[in-house]
């Protein structure tokens, strides 16, 4: 179960994130998107899902991520990612419910590139019983 | 001319186990659901189910089109409410298709509807973008 202290706690991820044009270019190939000049609207996923992975694994928070399902996914886009950006995140658990045995945790994430928010996303999961 | 009610043409894209790999290296997400049967079933999922967010980025790709690049989505969403089940060695279909639901100047909001093998898989899912 999810320490409930950690609601409303933001955590800054230790180390910042510098996107390469190789890999806007993977995500692009996926997608047979040709224009690589900027990532596509999902792209940030790539950098949040792995910081909120490694915080909410985190003994002190408590969540098992071996049980974790995607539940939905909101992206608000200031401008598009490029190459060269380097982002710091900063993820919030803004809310925690439990809900037929079910945990579900809504974490926003937001990703700073020269201290300008750039994106934020809300990525809720299901911690299935 | 663009008002409420336009309609995006449907599309559909084809989601196999090699985009399944392709996303898995592309995204950082390589939850063995998404790759490997034995496990899948193991966890008691009926096969191996798409990444939510390869459903989402292709129906991303849907809008972008439309909407005539990456740099248009200021804003998207969606609830994960069905898997892409991926047999192996088939190709399963992703169908897309989106409503213009407001127009607000230059900001233009889409209600979008994806489905596999006729079963809906994104639901509640909305973009706005700037075309």
């Amino acid at each position: 179960m999810l320490n409930p202290d950690s609601v409303g706690r933001t955590f800054e991820g230790a180390e910042s994130v510098t996107v390469s044009q190789s890999e806007i270019d993977a995500f692009c190939a996926v997608l047979s998107e040709n224009n690589t000049t900027v990532a596509p609207p999902t792209f940030s996923i790539r950098i949040t899902l792995e910081q909120s992975q490694e915080i909410l694994s985190n003994p002190e928070i408590g969540l098992d991520w071996s049980r974790v399902v995607h539940g939905d996914q909101r992206f608000d886009i200031k401008r598009p990612i490029v190459a060269g950006d380097t982002f710091k995140c900063s993820s919030t658990i803004e809310s925690y419910k439990v809900a037929a045995g079910n945990e579900i945790v809504t974490v926003r994430s937001d990703l700073h590139s020269d201290s300008q928010l750039v994106v934020s996303t809300w990525s809720t999961l299901v911690v299935r019983a | 001319m663009i008002e409420v009610g336009t309609i995006l043409e449907e599309k559909i894209f084809y989601v196999d186990r090699a985009m399944l790999k392709a996303y898995a290296d592309a995204s950082g997400d390589q939850n063995p659901i998404h790759q490997n049967e034995e496990f899948a079933l193991s966890v008691g999922l009926p096969n191996v189910i798409a990444h939510g967010m390869l459903t989402m980025a292709l129906v991303g790709k849907f809008v972008t089109d439309w909407a005539g690049g990456s740099a248009a989505v200021k804003e998207f969403s969606g609830r994960f409410v069905k898997p892409v089940i991926v047999p192996a060695d088939q190709k399963v279909d992703l169908t897309v298709s989106g409503v213009v639901s407001e127009v607000d100047g230059e900001r233009i909001k889409i209600d979008l509807t994806a489905t596999s093998a006729g079963v809906k898989v994104l639901g509640m899912s909305k973009a706005v973008v700037v075309k």
